[in-house]
């Protein structure tokens, strides 16, 4: 006799909820080669330095607006330097500037918004009339704001980013807080001498694990965007340093002339934030066991035939 | 001399604070619970059964409630003056409660095993592999079949009976000396219901374990408990043991709920009796007997005076002026 979950039960039993979970994730497809674009951007940033081609920054007048071809794979800038090169280099910046805002983001915004949601009253108007200050800014302003107050670097522009973000995501993980604390798994771990920490951790923060992805990829992709623009106002990346914003804002010039210095850190930025964007959602349908269920239907289907 | 019971409640009052005022949910609650004694917490919505539970666990968050009472000891402790963290300790381990939606009642994200071994660890210090054996153990005790599989399960692979088993299984596990029961047969069906009644019988039985059955079912109270209490707007109407109340209901409110539930002999029921009328606002006080303006058999007296809490049998108390002797089998015949 089958049980009803056999091959669930008994994978579960070898390895756990992650493999679970991470099985979940690999039948994804979008998700899958979400997840390997992105690891070989990263690879290719971090190995930028012995994988370039050429040096980045190096001027080569003789050799300025060149189309792609064997030579210069994507072809090179107004100054002719290699655009490839400089994707390589950009995606040093762009991706840390990523992933640190989104660190950033999680590590303010998460805390205060779990605390906002789950403590209420005082606690939850104190911080959220903070948030809200912060929230009554145009984030870019804020942004420039802060840059200029720290100084143009980008290391600046990471803590300027993170501060806009943050905010946005405890408001976000607080309103899911709220909902999830009023549901009754909640009460029936407190009467079972659950600690608050752990009902924060296990039946608060678990549960509201779908919205904070999806805002985080949000984040990261805003924040590649907006360390573009930053630069762009002279406020982040320093020229002749390469980042993929920059690259994209002075290519603007050459649009009509030289459309590929303008398609390469365009296509590096979509691909970036497509492949967040599907890991994102992978992630989020992964964490979450309801949402497992489509799949099992026909495993359910095959045990009741037998 | 009689040993001291289990729990003892007296004039447990709880109240709600509303933007329309102060709700009195519960209203001088008093009682007692023999160790190993089951007994059952009836009345229609509203009555303060739930809110007579969650103010013994401690689990009515205030603000905006506030919960008094002259006396709760449980096992010889004072659970008013208990700190949050070793009322925590008491919480699952010695007072467990299950709830009326299994539905919802277990994390969605975790799955049961983890669920079954985070309490056993945390109360009983078992490690990892012990505590997995004992949940095994636990799952098998409340008839999930092939538990050692189940553990890997989540919540919603499971039908809606087997998540109260579950449930069940999580409340017992640290062997606690009063399970709390609120509603939790309310949610599932007829069929269902029986098993789960059958089962929290024989595991307590088995176990020694104490029982607040809490139902708005008179039906299900009548095969649980050993004694009943009655309650209505937020006090206890009647007292009594299962068979005296069932024979000789006392109070108005009983005798209406027990005209309004559907018996299987069908005796001297072409049709059900309902209540007239609506339970009173808890919000404006309540001076007279509270059931006053929906009773059938209401007297000169109490119109005039609060009632008293009045025997009526062995262990039989009802608050409430008239003599309501007979009207029942009258009724029924």
């Amino acid at each position: 006799m089958a049980v009803a979950l056999p091959v669930a039960a008994h994978d579960a039993r070898i390895a756990g909820g992650i493999r679970l979970a991470s099985r979940q994730f690999v039948r994804n497809r979008a998700a899958t080669v979400g997840l390997v674009c992105l690891a070989l951007l990263c690879v290719a940033a971090t190995l930028a330095p012995l994988i370039s081609p050429y040096d980045p920054v190096q001027i080569k007048l003789s050799a300025k607006l060149r189309p792609p071809g064997l030579e210069y794979w994507l072809g090179t800038d107004h100054f002719g330097r290699d655009i490839f090169s400089r994707i390589l280099h950009g995606g040093r910046v762009s991706l840390s500037v990523g992933l640190l805002v989104v660190a950033f983001a999680v590590s303010i915004g998460v805390p205060l918004g779990l605390m906002a949601g789950f403590f209420g009253g005082v606690v939850d108007n104190v911080l959220m009339r903070v948030v809200d200050a912060f929230l009554t800014f145009p984030p870019l302003l804020l942004a420039v704001a802060i840059v200029g107050l720290l100084g143009p670097d980008i290391q600046n522009v990471m803590i300027a980013l993170g501060i806009v973000q943050a905010p946005i995501l405890a408001r976000i993980v607080r309103g899911s807080t709220l909902a999830v604390r009023e549901e009754v798994h909640v009460t029936a771990a407190r009467a079972l001498g659950a600690s608050p920490l752990r009902i924060v951790l296990s039946n608060i923060l678990r549960n509201i694990m779908s919205p904070i992805v999806v805002q985080l990829t949000i984040v990261f992709a805003a924040a590649v965007v907006a360390e573009a623009s930053l630069s762009f106002l002279g406020l982040g990346t320093q020229p002749p340093q390469p980042s993929w914003g920059r690259d994209l804002s002075e290519a603007r010039r050459f649009l009509a002339d030289a459309p590929w210095m303008f398609l390469a850190p365009t296509g590096a930025i979509m691909v970036c934030v497509l492949s967040i964007n599907f890991v994102g959602d992978g992630l989020r349908d992964s964490l979450d066991p309801r949402s497992w269920r489509t799949r099992r239907r026909v495993t359910a289907r095959t045990d009741d035939a037998a | 001399m009689t040993a001291a019971p289990l729990l003892r409640v007296r004039n447990l009052c709880t109240e709600f604070a509303t933007d329309q005022g102060v709700v009195r949910a519960v209203d001088g609650v008093s009682f007692d619970l023999a160790d190993g004694e089951v007994i059952g917490l009836v009345g229609e919505s509203g009555s303060g059964k739930s809110v007579t539970a969650l103010s013994i666990m401690r689990l009515v968050p205030e603000p905006p409630g506030r919960v008094t009472a002259d006396e709760i000891t449980f096992d010889g402790l004072d659970l008013r003056r208990m700190s949050e963290a070793e009322a925590r300790e008491i919480r699952g381990a010695r007072i467990a409660m299950i709830f009326q939606d299994p539905m919802k009642s277990l994390n969605p994200v975790l799955t049961i095993g983890r669920q079954l071994t985070e309490t056993l660890r945390r109360h009983l210090k078992l490690d990892g592999q012990a505590a997995r054996r004992r949940a095994v153990e636990l799952l098998d005790m409340v008839g999930i079949p092939s538990a050692e599989s189940r553990l890997a399960a989540y919540p919603h692979q499971f039908s809606g009976g087997m998540r109260q088993r579950v449930m069940i299984a999580i409340a017992l596990s640290c062997n606690p000396r009063l399970l709390i029961a609120d509603e939790a047969t309310t949610a599932l069906d007829v069929t269902i219901q029986a098993q789960i009644i059958d089962l929290v019988k024989r595991l307590t039985r088995e176990l020694g374990t104490a029982v607040i059955w809490i139902s708005h079912d008179l039906g299900v109270i009548a095969g649980m408990c050993d004694r009943v209490n009655v309650m209505y707007a937020g006090r206890i109407a009647e007292t009594g043991p299962i068979r005296e109340l069932f024979y000789r209901p006392s109070h108005g409110y009983t005798l209406g709920l027990m005209g309004s539930t559907p018996r299987l002999d069908g005796a001297g029921q072409d049709r059900l009796t309902p209540i007239d009328g609506l339970p009173p606002n808890l919000i404006d006080p309540i001076p007279l007997c509270p059931f006053l303006p929906r009773c059938r058999f209401a007297l000169d007296d109490c119109r005039n005076r609060p009632p008293p809490d009045r025997d009526v049998g062995p262990q039989h108390r009802a608050s409430c002026f008239a003599d309501l002797t007979g009207h029942w089998r009258q009724a029924a015949t």
